[in-house]
């Protein structure tokens, strides 16, 4: 399915990258006249907005009218693992409630792991210049060296932040 | 009629990532475990059905729907950028349990709360803008 997406998009002409989105959105934000990054013909990425709006739609639809049962059903021995960090909600719910229900938006501490989460996420993808759909789909399936060393990277941080920084944070 | 395409096709993207839960943080700590191939299912798949739809388009130099050439536009040769701005990537993904695509995802899901995690991802994309020309690449 998610090569169906590739696919597609390439035969309308487009690349499959879903992280230069931010980047577009830097700019309608005014970044334009912080850094020259961030001038470039912003509607020229106007599509890619769109598919956004699609994919917004698309987990409107998926959760509301194709789920009966949104529990996401992991590995029991993952589940106590993180039972014993401190998540009651894990094999009981799409997303912890520790981290996503609407409650945490008054806790400092599961703001500061979505915050710190996301300009991680909105740096490196930047920096590496792609995400999981630019580099782990649409590069590597064109087999490129950058692209490998990019998800190699991927998951030296995922490793080492779930294994070695997640002990001191939860 | 364009947009109508990339707005369906963006559909498809989110039903997927919704429906194979590619969008739920658990799912993305559990790879990172190693305790379940459902995941790696995801990314393997969909990248064994992408090799062969890009080397077939290639071969037989096969055109868009509107008669243009398919471009592919190989990534400028470094391993520092795509080291150091993956491993970055990585750590936030893991921690945030979301990478760019899902995140809007889960907007339509109705989790408001990753609104926060898109917000400081646009304010990071930002943060990298201004550092660019001191960051090794």
């Amino acid at each position: 399915m998610i090569a169906l997406v590739m696919f597609l998009l390439l035969m309308v002409g487009k690349n499959f990258g879903m992280s230069a989105n931010l980047r577009t959105m830097c700019t309608i934000c005014g970044a334009d006249r912080s850094s020259d990054f961030f001038r470039f013909d912003w509607k020229a990425q106007r599509w890619n907005l769109v598919v956004v709006l699609g994919a917004i739609i698309g987990g409107f639809l998926g959760s509301y009218y194709l789920s009966t049962e949104t529990v996401v059903d992991i590995n029991p021995q993952v589940v106590e693992n993180l039972s014993s960090l401190g998540f009651e909600s894990a094999g009981k719910a799409y997303l912890p409630t520790e981290l996503f229900a609407n409650s945490v938006l008054t806790d400092w501490k599961s703001l500061a792991v979505l915050a710190i989460g996301g300009l991680l996420v909105g740096f490196g993808a930047r920096y590496a210049g792609g995400c999981t759909s630019g580099h782990a789909i649409s590069g590597l399936s064109d087999l490129q060296v950058p692209s490998l060393i990019a998800v190699i990277g991927f998951f030296i941080g995922g490793l080492v932040m779930i294994h070695f920084i997640f002990p001191y944070i939860f | 009629m364009r947009t109508i395409i990339y707005f369906l096709i963006g559909i498809i993207f989110g039903i997927r990532m919704f429906k194979s839960e590619a969008a739920s943080w658990f799912r993305i700590y559990e790879m990172f475990q190693f305790k379940a191939f459902h995941t790696y299912g995801i990314i393997g798949s969909a990248l064994v059905v992408g090799v062969v739809i890009v080397q077939l388009i290639k071969k037989f130099q096969i055109k868009s729907f509107y008669g243009e050439s398919i471009i592919f536009h190989p990534k400028a040769r470094s391993t520092p950028r795509y080291l150091f701005g993956g491993i970055i990537f990585g750590l936030g993904w893991a921690l945030a349990g979301a990478c760019p695509g899902p995140m809007f995802t889960l907007v339509g899901a109705r989790y408001p709360s990753i609104l926060v995690v898109i917000v400081f991802a646009i304010l990071g994309t930002f943060i990298y803008g201004l550092l660019r020309k001191v960051l090794p690449h």
